[in-house]
């Protein structure tokens, strides 16, 4: 069943999740905050809008999948979780200490709620290959969303990926580019300039919808139009802003992968309200 | 000179690599959620007589590994039985991080199969060869290692990784291999095959060197030496006991292998030893070595895996054991 939200009630949901993003992080002392918040508006719509899902019955055979592939926005997709009722509100705050479900980088052995362990990059499309698959072979309804990283896109497995996915015509998978423009060393185009980025989509045979991505409604329209999109797997190139909601961290690589202080805790929150 | 013909010859078999293809297919048959990837070998890997019985279930992966590896993690997450093939040295090197990763990290129901391992592959030469995949796919928590020696071990060995539960990696070769077994013995992963009864010494092998093995015991029994034979077709999870047993009953073991002596068989049932009942112990194996082109039984001649060698190394641990 889908956990439908207005857009407004969405974006009020958003800024719990921001909050709970810098309040874990700032906890654990250690954390990639700065691509968990340019995400938030992304997830918050798939989990609220797009995907079919039921948090009383989360291994609901006919469920849509969502992979982060990027997995070191874990905190992004715990919050949600725990918003949703997958996962303990009152631990978020345990993120990456010994023993919790909130383990450094998405875990299933510690969260069974979870589709997938990740957190070493470029894996991600292709393990919701696997699932896209699945329901294919199955004559299952169910779609499969995965979420990557715009750095991500750099390793060689992405194309590998991406070309299996037009060539079999897995057109109930759809891949989200986080594209934030900053990585752990520094601007993506001083790194390993990846644009076109879009136009590399579409050449490796993906439909492909550039949006901005903290517009809930924009995004909506898009996992709409993927939804809709036969013969051919989907590209979502969101274009957000890294550390999007906090102006400190907002376009800083700094708050790529290091963890607030409690002196910046208290001024994010602050902006936060 | 030690002969090195043997009094008789096995009669040979089809390679490994064609009984797991054939297997393969009656397991499809049995059960509906096997589903197969391969990397553009499917004519050498023999997953072409899968695809040519289910294409439906069956993906082309292009030259593509890692992505193979991934996609078997994303299909074995949503319930399927993944089995994806490739050379040893492909599918292990390439797709190592995502085994690592998306397939043993999260302990996931799929079945790697390497064909072409060891020197044996001949003439291609060492970038097609695969000295290290045991060593590799035993470094991963959980999986199950199997190292079927001739068609009716391969054959019962792929459907029992296929009612295993869990991550299991098959070795299997491209030479067509001597027959070791009737064709109704039973296997069982994790429990060693004590082929011949000896008490002197213990050679244990695993794959084409179990045949050696087997060359290497008649030519050393005719002399009055009493070997014991053992075929380790499951080299993760050992059989501890089969080995603590040859080391107690023995005195010596003899441990053969068409692998890197580093990180191999030998090596991990030295620890075996070590930990239970030590005793003499030497390695038949690749020194530290890739090899080269050449036909499979020069190869075999030239860096020392034929019974030969085992029969110098059991002369070598007699040696020491008095």
């Amino acid at each position: 069943m889908p956990l439908k939200k207005t857009v407004p009630e969405m974006q009020a949901i958003a800024k719990t999740i921001r909050r709970e993003i810098i309040e874990m992080i700032g906890a654990a002392k250690s954390g990639h905050p700065g691509g968990s918040l340019s995400a938030v508006e992304l997830v918050v719509t798939l989990y609220f809008d797009a995907m079919r899902h039921d948090p009383s019955n989360p291994k609901w055979p006919d469920r849509d999948r969502f992979i982060l592939s990027k997995g070191h926005a874990a905190p992004v997709l715990y919050a949600i979780m725990a918003e949703c009722g997958y996962a303990p509100k009152d631990k978020l705050n345990t993120l990456r200490k010994l023993g919790s479900v909130y383990q450094g980088h998405p875990d299933v052995r510690f969260l069974p709620a979870l589709e997938a362990s990740t957190g070493s990059l470029g894996e991600g499309v292709s393990l919701g290959l696997g699932m896209a698959l699945t329901a294919q072979l199955n004559g299952s309804p169910f779609r499969t969303y995965v979420m990557l990283g715009d750095g991500e896109v750099q390793e060689g497995q992405i194309w590998e990926s991406a070309m299996f996915g037009a060539f079999h015509k897995v057109d109930n998978i759809v891949a989200i580019v986080d594209y934030n423009g900053i990585q752990l060393d520094g601007f993506v185009k001083d790194i390993m300039e990846i644009a076109p980025l879009a136009a590399k989509w579409r050449a490796f045979g993906w439909h492909t919808i550039e949006i901005d991505g903290h517009n809930i409604p924009v995004i909506q329209a898009a996992f709409k139009e993927a939804s809709e999109t036969k013969g051919k797997p989907t590209a979502i190139i969101a274009h957000t802003i890294k550390g999007k909601g906090v102006s400190f961290m907002e376009n800083n690589p700094k708050y790529h992968g290091t963890a607030p202080t409690p002196e910046e805790v208290k001024l994010a929150l602050q902006e936060l309200q | 000179m030690t002969p090195t013909k043997p009094k008789f010859e096995l009669k040979l078999g089809m390679a490994t690599r064609e009984a797991f293809g054939k297997a393969l297919v009656v397991a499809g048959r049995e059960n509906k959620d096997i589903v197969v990837g391969d990397a553009d070998l499917s004519k050498s890997t023999y997953t072409s007589l899968f695809h040519h019985e289910f294409p439906e279930r069956f993906f082309s992966c292009g030259i593509a590994e890692a992505n193979m590896v991934a996609i078997a993690a994303g299909l074995a997450y949503a319930g399927k039985i993944p089995v994806v093939a490739s050379f040893s040295c492909f599918v292990m090197n390439k797709g190592f991080e995502q085994l690592r990763v998306t397939v043993a990290y999260p302990k996931l129901n799929v079945k790697v199969v390497g064909t072409h391992s060891g020197i044996s592959i001949g003439e291609d030469g060492p970038s097609q060869m695969s000295v290290e995949e045991t060593s590799l796919a035993c470094s991963l928590p959980g999986f199950v290692v199997l190292s079927p020696s001739d068609e009716v071990a391969t054959t019962a060995l792929v459907l029992a990784a296929i009612k295993h539960v869990g991550p299991v990696f098959i070795r299997t070769g491209r030479m067509k291999t001597p027959i070791i077994y009737p064709a109704d013995q039973k296997f069982e992963i994790g429990k060693a095959i004590e082929l011949i009864e000896g008490t002197d010494v213990t050679v244990i092998a695993t794959g084409l060197l179990v045949a050696e093995a087997i060359h290497a015991q008649e030519i050393l029994d005719a002399e009055g030496i009493s070997v014991r034979v053992i075929d380790i077709h499951t080299v993760k999870p050992l059989d501890c006991d089969a080995i603590q047993r040859a080391a107690a009953d023995t005195g010596a073991i003899v441990v053969a292998e068409e692998h890197l002596i580093d990180g191999g068989l030998g090596v991990r049932v030295a620890q075996v030893v070590a930990e239970t009942h030590p005793c003499v112990m030497e390695f038949v194996g690749i020194h530290d070595t890739y090899a080269e082109s050449g036909a499979p039984e020069q190869l075999l001649d030239k860096y020392g895996l034929i019974a030969r060698d085992i029969i110098a190394a059991v002369r070598r641990a007699l040696a020491r054991k008095k």
